[in-house]
């Protein structure tokens, strides 16, 4: 019974069987010819529909007004696209050949373009970067290239375009090669190609031309046909987040969701994250019957052996292979929304299947897209990427976004306006253990051989400042009131005619120790370099008067033993943690609270005071100004004893 | 990398053949991919919003999505009623399909219809396509929307559709109007849709953004989805109106249209309305037949709607004012 509809069947199943789905993304603006290559591939694999070409044709000559066919009218699809000649929006176009369906996400060059192009980076496979050959490498296609490589694309096709205008000139080609591989080497990509072409005529986009005859390569298309796609998926660490719970009646329970990563079997052991319960996979349910296993991008139902709690947002994963787990966390940040970034905001965070909230609680620097620069700043504006510290109201399981695309990112929702404002990828820092912040305490104990810095030893400048410089060290609470203290005395000791100066957490963490967390280690290195800090200062002549929380006693002897005894003076600004609590102006003591700052001293991370300071002040009965008259009476009665 | 799938003794398919393609190398076929991805979203959308519901329109876009819909929720219910805007113009065999579809599966159905321009005899000739099209449809939706207090809507639209659905979001934002805004549209990256909304504003949610006509009828083959049987051709007496085939059996205007009548064996490509529907010459009367005529044509699927094409950007406004 085999008809001819029924053989075409045959032969149809068999090559879709074997299809795979490929996402491509391109980017460019008007003049560098990316639609005309759009045009061109949908064109040459016969993928466009003759009353849609028709449609072009006619738009052709209404829009532009001449005879030749305008391809970018096939994906300009809004009106005021066509009106203005420019593309606004991601479009999606569709094509297939015999051996891939491709799916290619089409940015416009211009008009927020880094939004626009992560997003259609943000999913694809391959990425085609368009280079005028008559105008070299220019900052846009350097932009598109440092985008697909931020937003991590495994593959890169660099198509030198509009050869034809330079007659096929090899060594035009070349330069543009060799400046864009010299480009690239700060970038991560792990597969850079290029291709002469000329869309406008066809050349090498899916014919190879014979104007390049020194070129040996392949066209585009056979290059989109045939990258080797399949092992760039993680199928070794399973992460399955749980989507959502199917549960028809009291006997069944199926945990929905997608396999981000690995491979899951019916009998394998996995570990619900975060409550670290241990259960086996019953079942891999689905509509067709159970399966045997299940494998990205899949996306599947499973029972458990036994009752465990699980609900939406949690995470199963192998018990040996463990995501990282962590509310503080690191990541190069896409800032897409017209209301730059604000730090008083707590944005909604959307990461795998859970959803939550975080605070930015820095901003490390902002990257320059054009010149790959690192430039302080204070906020993120629309378009600008940025690295960001985030601090979310909860522990969340996740991999770095070069080890695993999947768990890796993450998007920011404005609360109130509910816009998409942020897409993330989280960093792989270095564990704060690996810093020399864990240099053992006692370092600075041992005896330090004088080094000889310049020409003027350390007396011979002392000697010229009016009083020996010293290092007022004040320790207590956070709230306690260092800072307005540490002020009162620098204005005072100015006056009295030392050279002076404060140093406080903030000053040092957003410079010299901007890489720093609020661990145990993180809190440590900082201290030791405030203290290194002090010392050089003194060592020059200027009077320090250094606040810091400083918590723990042995932290306190090192940095006693790097600002050398002899000048340091213990100050402890002790209040009630009560009331530290109630003048909370950066509301930590409420963060500690609620779970999203930890390493607090007073709340989670122990206060140990100072058992005999050179001063103690006790804030909940002075005021600043007494505060700070009893400091300076006690240097008054120290320089009394010492010149008698 | 992909080996060639064992060719199958006979053309029938059967459930199990997307099984074992699915589990040969870890791989999955684009199909099984874009399965996987519809699957993904209509599990968001119910763990996500409050009362969703899934537009419902009985052609075999919506029998695609429904499939994917039940195997998004297997061995589940549907956890969302269906909605099915009637216009009144639609084919008797499309609501003896539907209504016997709802009581085999057992979905829970509403049927809106705008009674009042219903009972204004709103039609295309008298009103215009536009103006008809708004009553029936585009404010239809919206008061059944604002009736069922839903806050998202599966759409059963895809992108390769037409020019400005290509770029639509597949979580598309529409405001307490029902309003579409494509110059100011939500990022949508990765695998990660936002779906907050706040009260009156809702999602419109298109599980099959990226499916091809191709695919729907591939999968509808794999699938043995039931279909309305205007899909496959059959000898239909017809007036060519223009470019358009239209159908004049059971045409409710058969006076107002000129033309050539003929006799011809046609199909109906996409089921719309019947004032503005028309049908292609056709040979296809099964879904292997339909699936080689598609190999070979070089139309696009909704050249037989007349409404798309009264202006350049015709869908585009027909979707800013709420159209799905």
């Amino acid at each position: 019974m085999t008809t001819a509809p029924q053989t075409a069947m045959t032969t149809f199943l068999q090559q879709e069987a074997g299809k795979e789905l490929i996402r491509i993304s391109t980017a460019g603006s008007v003049d560098d010819g990316k639609s005309t290559l759009i045009g061109r591939l949908l064109h040459d694999t016969a993928n466009i529909h003759e009353d849609t070409w028709e449609q072009v044709t006619r738009d052709s000559a209404t829009h532009r007004g001449g005879d030749q066919i305008d391809f970018a009218l096939l994906t300009d699809g809004l009106k005021s696209e066509r009106e203005q000649g420019i593309t606004i929006d991601v479009a999606y176009r569709y094509f297939a050949t015999a051996r891939r369906k491709f799916i290619l996400a089409d940015t416009p060059g211009h008009e927020q373009y880094t939004r626009n192009m992560a997003t259609g980076a943000s999913t694809a496979n391959i990425a085609v970067v368009l280079v005028d050959a008559r105008k070299g490498l220019r900052p846009q296609s350097k932009r598109h290239a440092f985008i697909a490589s931020l937003l991590g694309i495994p593959h890169m096709i660099v198509a030198v375009n509009k050869m034809d205008l330079v007659d096929w000139d090899e060594a035009v080609f070349n330069e543009i090669c060799k400046e864009f591989t010299d480009y690239a080497a700060r970038l991560s990509i792990k597969d850079l190609r290029f291709i002469p072409m000329s869309a406008l005529l066809g050349d090498n986009v899916v014919q190879p031309s014979e104007n390049t005859p020194w070129y040996q390569g392949e066209t585009l298309l056979h290059m989109l046909e045939h990258l080797y796609v399949a092992g760039d998926r993680n199928l070794v660490d399973l992460r399955f987040p749980v989507q959502y719970v199917i549960r028809p009646n009291q006997d069944f329970r199926g945990y929905a969701g997608p396999v981000l990563s690995g491979m899951v079997r019916p009998g394998g052991e996995v570990r619900v994250l975060p409550s670290n319960q241990i259960a086996y996979v019953q079942k891999i349910h689905s509509f067709d019957g159970p399966l045997e296993e299940a494998f990205p991008p899949m996306s599947v139902t499973l029972t458990l052996d036994r009752e465990v709690d699980v609900s939406r947002g949690d995470m199963l994963v192998h018990t040996h292979n463990l995501p990282r787990r962590a509310n503080q966390f690191e990541a190069m940040c896409v800032w897409m929304d017209d209301m730059p970034l604000d730090r008083e905001t707590r944005y909604l965070l959307k990461h795998t299947c859970s959803e939550g909230s975080v605070m930015v609680s820095d901003l490390r620097y902002r990257l320059n897209v054009e010149s790959l620069k690192r430039e302080s700043a204070e906020s993120l504006a629309v378009n600008e990427i940025g690295r960001l510290v985030l601090h979310s109201d909860r522990e969340i399981c996740f991999d770095s976004y070069e080890k695993n695309r999947e768990t890796g990112h993450f998007v920011l929702i404005h609360p109130l306006t509910h816009r998409t404002v942020a897409a993330g990828m989280i960093i792989n820092r270095e564990p704060e253990a690996k810093l020399p912040a864990t240099m053992p305490v006692t370092r600075a104990a041992e005896p330090r051989p004088a080094l000889r810095r310049g020409g003027v030893p350390v007396a011979e400048k002392q000697a010229r400042a009016a009083l020996a410089p010293i290092t007022l060290w004040l320790t207590g609470l956070v709230g306690s009131g260092k800072q307005k203290v540490a002020l009162g005395l620098e204005r005072a000791l100015f006056d009295a005619g030392r050279w002076v100066t404060v140093l406080d957490g903030k000053t040092l963490r957003r410079g010299l120790s901007r890489e720093l967390g609020f661990t145990n280690a993180g809190v440590a290195e900082n201290l030791r370099r405030a203290a290194e800090t002090a010392r050089l200062f003194n060592d020059t002549g200027v009077t320090v008067v250094a606040a810091f929380v400083s918590p723990l006693q042995p932290l306190r002897a090192q940095v006693q033993q790097i600002v050398g005894p002899e000048r340091f003076i213990e100050v402890h600004v002790d209040a009630g943690l009560a009331s530290c609590e109630a003048r909370d102006e950066e509301q930590l003591y409420q963060g500690a609270r609620r779970g999203w700052v930890t390493n607090l001293a007073g709340i989670d991370q122990v206060y140990e005071p100072p058992t005999s300071p050179a001063v103690h002040l006790d804030m909940d009965r002075l005021t600043t100004r007494e505060a700070v008259q009893t400091v300076l009476t006690y240097l008054h009665n120290l320089d009394t004893e010492k010149t008698p | 990398m992909n080996l060639a799938p064992p060719a199958p003794s006979t053309p029938t398919a059967t459930k199990s053949d997307a099984q074992k393609t699915k589990t040969r190398v870890a791989n999955l076929t684009h199909l099984a991919q874009l399965e996987a991805e519809s699957i993904h979203i209509f599990r968001e959308v119910a763990a996500s919003f409050r009362n969703p519901v899934m537009l419902y329109s009985v052609g075999k876009d919506s029998s695609v999505m429904l499939r994917l819909a039940q195997k998004a929720f297997y061995p589940g219910p549907l956890p969302f009623p269906l909605l099915h805007v009637d216009t009144s113009y639609k084919y008797e065999e499309m609501y003896a399909f539907r209504d016997r579809l709802a009581a085999e599966l057992g979905f829970e159905l509403v049927v809106h219809r705008n009674e009042k321009a219903i009972g204004e005899k709103a039609n295309p000739y008298d009103w215009g396509t536009g103006s008809c099209c708004g009553a029936l449809k585009t404010q239809a939706l919206l008061d059944a929307l604002g009736a069922g207090e839903y806050d998202a809507a599966f759409g059963g639209a895809r992108r390769d559709e037409e020019k400005s659905r290509a770029k639509e979001r597949i979580f598309s934002f529409r405001d307490r109007h029902g309003r579409w805004d494509p110059k100011n549209q939500r990022p949508e990256l990765w695998r990660l849709y936002n779906t907050r909304v706040k009260k009156g504003e809702t999602i419109r949610v298109f599980p099959l953004s990226n499916w091809t006509e191709l695919d729907i009828w591939h999968y509808i083959y794999t699938e043995n989805i039931p279909i309305v049987p205007m899909y496959f051709a059959r000898e239909r007496e017809v007036v060519r109106a223009g470019k358009h085939l239209i159908p004049v059996e059971k045409f409710p205007f058969r006076d107002r249209i000129r033309g050539e009548r003929a006799t011809l064996k046609c199909r109906f490509r996409s089921l719309g309305c019947s004032p503005c529907t028309g049908v292609i010459a056709s040979e296809a009367d099964t879904v292997p037949k339909i699936i080689a005529e598609m190999l070979s044509v070089r139309t696009s699927e909704r050249a037989g709607r007349v409404m798309d094409h009264d202006g350049e950007a015709s869908m585009e406004d027909k979707k800013r004012a709420g159209y799905f």
